[in-house]
């Protein structure tokens, strides 16, 4: 057997390189024993009346990882074998991830454009939700995403000064004694506060702003934007820190050497050079941020109208709409066509209408965030300075 | 990247002239931008400060109603009433993470030594994908497409498996239970722990590597006696990252899982469990100010596990970083 004498080459096989070069064999060999495993698969399944493509790849795979294996190991040792089986498990855990990402993008994709495209096209994004009610196939979520982007930008204006005076502060100013000391505990509280859960984010605005206007009921568009900075700001510290880091030291030391003062070449050189990078990290958090649903659930509330206030008012937001809808479920359509027994205005009657609108939210709100990541990516591209790097 | 990041902080230290320190007091402009550099990182620790003050100051009223203190048969009891949502939301977590770290490993290798060169970066940006997707749009997945999917695996779970404590009871559709929520929960955590481990992995020191595979170990026996052994530090403190995020999250549990409270361990009956998260959103809408009190204490009980477990996972990382 070909496993003893490669447990254990001798010495002139490892010099002549028998025992391990000659022992390996070419890469569809292994294609052969996949194909074999997949046949042994559809078989199997055909035999109990079920195959599916499914089917035959999750059991393909299981089999592949037992024939491969064996295989490998009659024919090339044991050592051998054990890469084989740990390459196929690696393989295998990639694609595993894959199923997640491919079937929610498709669901989100193709379940989510119904709404957008019809039954008249975009008029999703420009109606709100006035007046919509039961089965009613209408219905938009332009409240929802001025909400989204108001709140978002009222997080950002609260955040983005933070983080950043933050990061200068770790890099430029908290170099030797007490300040060093500080920046140390300041990284370290940042790190830990990246990982606040959302929730509890939301219940600190909740719990500040009700012992600050002593309103229990009190639910601003404000609330949610200091909720919502509570996560952003560590986030724009990490990464703008990082961006600043990268900033050549000569720079600085050549606008010193000209007599500028500390803040100045701060403001002038440091930040000029990292502008694109800032962009950037800013950026990627407002995209982190604007899909957040737990804080704006407990700050905001939801209102099916449009409301541009910050600070007045709940408001809707694209998150909460989507699981305000999710959770309405099916509607009940006693016939196609219903009447609203208010206005006497008939209208078409959808009984999915609520996941359609969430699908179709889900997809706009995917759509904002990939756009910004894509902004992000381009400015840090194009805008980023050469730094021989 | 992480070589010129590393570089960089060392130079400063020494360019930097002992006498700007004077100099640079005088300056009013000076005086300002360093006053709200410091303040801003002093915000830091003031808005940690004033989570956990306002979380406590909002939960008094429920802590001094419970029936512990008051001994009051009456009042509601906060242990009775905390600990089944904590144990969900650890039991939710843990089963998360045991689904999500041997694939986030996995992938993690995959990228770092097993993909053409040339495909790990676009490889490692659909991973990173993942973590783009607003956790609201994960809970919408789990709840339409993936629930009625794993049926058939649940119901075989129970039927050959169900001598097992965790796959025992009787689970019924639709699959809200706490299996399906971890589901989400492993997918949601898995692009933090792959980008981590992945980051430990490539920092591998080569020349160790290229000594293993010279002395004809296979791949594998690369990754394990020289790769694993490096980055095990560094895949211990993701899973913590990972722990922490699902201890947290809310929209994946409040979509998926059926609530229910009690300390039962199966896992494929619908309504037996919780987590804290889910409940504060989904009671917080209709909730009298005594009731707010007490999820308010839930959420402190929460930010409490958290912070500890972060600081713990942050902790690691900066000891094996430094070392």
């Amino acid at each position: 057997m070909s496993t003893t004498t490669t447990s254990k080459p001798t010495h002139s096989e490892l010099l002549t390189g028998s025992a391990t070069a000659e022992n390996r064999l070419p890469g569809w060999h292994m294609l052969l024993t996949a194909l074999a495993a997949v046949l042994l698969a559809v078989l199997v399944l055909a035999l109990f009346g079920s195959v599916s493509i499914g089917g035959v790849l999750v059991l393909g795979y299981g089999l592949h990882l037992v024939i491969g294996y064996l295989y490998s190991r009659v024919r090339e040792g044991r050592r051998w074998a054990a890469d084989r089986l740990v390459t196929m498990l690696v393989y295998g855990a990639f694609a595993v991830a894959m199923i997640p990402l491919i079937s929610l993008l498709w669901e989100v994709l193709h379940r989510g454009i119904v709404r957008i495209i019809g039954p008249i096209p975009l008029q999703f994004w420009t109606m709100d939700m006035a007046g919509v009610i039961g089965g009613m196939d209408t219905g938009g979520i332009s409240h929802a995403i001025v909400g989204t982007l108001l709140i978002t930008l009222g997080a950002s204006l609260i955040s983005v000064p933070i983080g950043l005076f933050t990061s200068i502060f770790l890099v430029e100013y908290a170099r030797y004694g007490a300040l060093k000391v500080l920046g140390r505990g300041v990284t370290f509280l940042v790190d830990v506060m990246t990982g606040i859960p959302s929730i509890v984010a939301g219940l600190f605005g909740l719990a500040l702003f009700i012992t600050i206007t002593n309103d229990p009921g009190i639910r601003i568009g404000l609330m949610g934007s200091v909720a919502l900075s509570v996560l952003m700001i560590p986030t724009v510290v990490r990464s703008s820190e990082e961006m600043l880091r990268l900033v050549p030291m000569e720079l600085r030391e050549a606008a010193y050497g000209l007599g500028v003062p500390k803040w100045l070449t701060i403001v002038r050189v440091v930040l000029r050079t990292a502008i694109a990078g800032l962009t950037t990290s800013v950026t990627l958090a407002v995209a982190r941020v604007i899909g957040e649903t737990a804080p704006l659930l407990l700050t905001v509330g939801a209102l099916p109208l449009m409301n541009a206030n910050l600070f007045e008012g709940r408001m809707q937001t694209l998150p909460t709409f989507i699981n305000s809808q999710y959770r309405s479920g099916n509607a009940v359509c006693n016939s196609d066509v219903m009447t609203n027994p208010i206005t006497q205005i008939d209208y078409a009657c959808s009984t999915t209408i609520n996941y359609d609108r969430a699908w179709a939210a889900a997809l706009t709100l995917i759509l904002i965030v990939m756009l910004l990541n894509v902004i992000a990516r381009l400015v840090s591209y194009y805008f980023s300075p050469k730094l021989g790097r | 990247m992480s070589t010129s990041a590393a570089a960089t902080p060392t130079p400063q230290k020494q360019s930097d002239p002992p006498e700007t320190k004077a100099r640079t007091a005088k300056r009013p402009g000076d005086l300002i931008f360093s006053g709200l550099s410091i303040g801003s990182g002093l915000l830091i620790f003031l808005t940690l400060l004033l989570v956990a003050v306002f979380l406590t100051i909002r939960s008094l009223p429920a802590i001094q109603s419970s029936r512990e203190v008051t001994g009051d048969a009456d009042a509601v009891s906060l242990l009775e009433y905390t600990a089944p949502l904590v144990f969900g939301t650890v039991f939710a977590a843990v089963l998360a993470l045991l689904m999500a770290v041997p694939v986030a490993v996995g992938i993690a290798l995959f990228i770092s030594h097993f993909a053409p060169r040339r495909l790990a970066t676009p490889l490692g940006f659909m991973i990173d994908l993942l973590a783009a997707v607003p956790s609201v749009v994960f809970g919408l997945w789990g709840g339409v497409w993936l629930v009625p999917r794993l049926e058939p695996l649940y119901m075989w779970l129970n039927t050959y498996l169900g001598w097992i404590p965790l796959f025992a009871g009787e689970p019924s559709a639709p699959m809200r239970n706490l299996a399906t929520a971890s589901v989400v929960l492993a997918v949601m955590i898995l692009p933090i722990i792959t980008a981590v481990s992945r980051e430990v992995f490539l920092q591998t020191p080569r020349l160790q590597e290229e000594a293993a595979l010279a002395l004809g170990a296979t791949r594998f026996e690369t990754i394990r006696t020289v790769v694993l052994p490096f980055g095990r530090s560094g895949v211990v403190s993701a899973s913590m990252l990972g722990l922490g995020r699902a201890l947290g999250e809310t929209m994946a549990v409040l979509m998926v899982l059926s609530p229910g409270s009690s300390f039962s361990l199966h896992i494929l009956e619908v309504g037996r469990h919780n987590s804290i998260a889910a409940n504060i959103a989904s009671q917080s809408a209709e909730a009298t100010p005594d009731v707010m009190a007490r999820l308010i204490f839930t959420g402190l009980v929460l930010f409490v596990i958290t912070f500890v477990i972060n600081a713990i996972a942050r902790a690691v990382v900066a000891r094996s970083t430094q070392g």
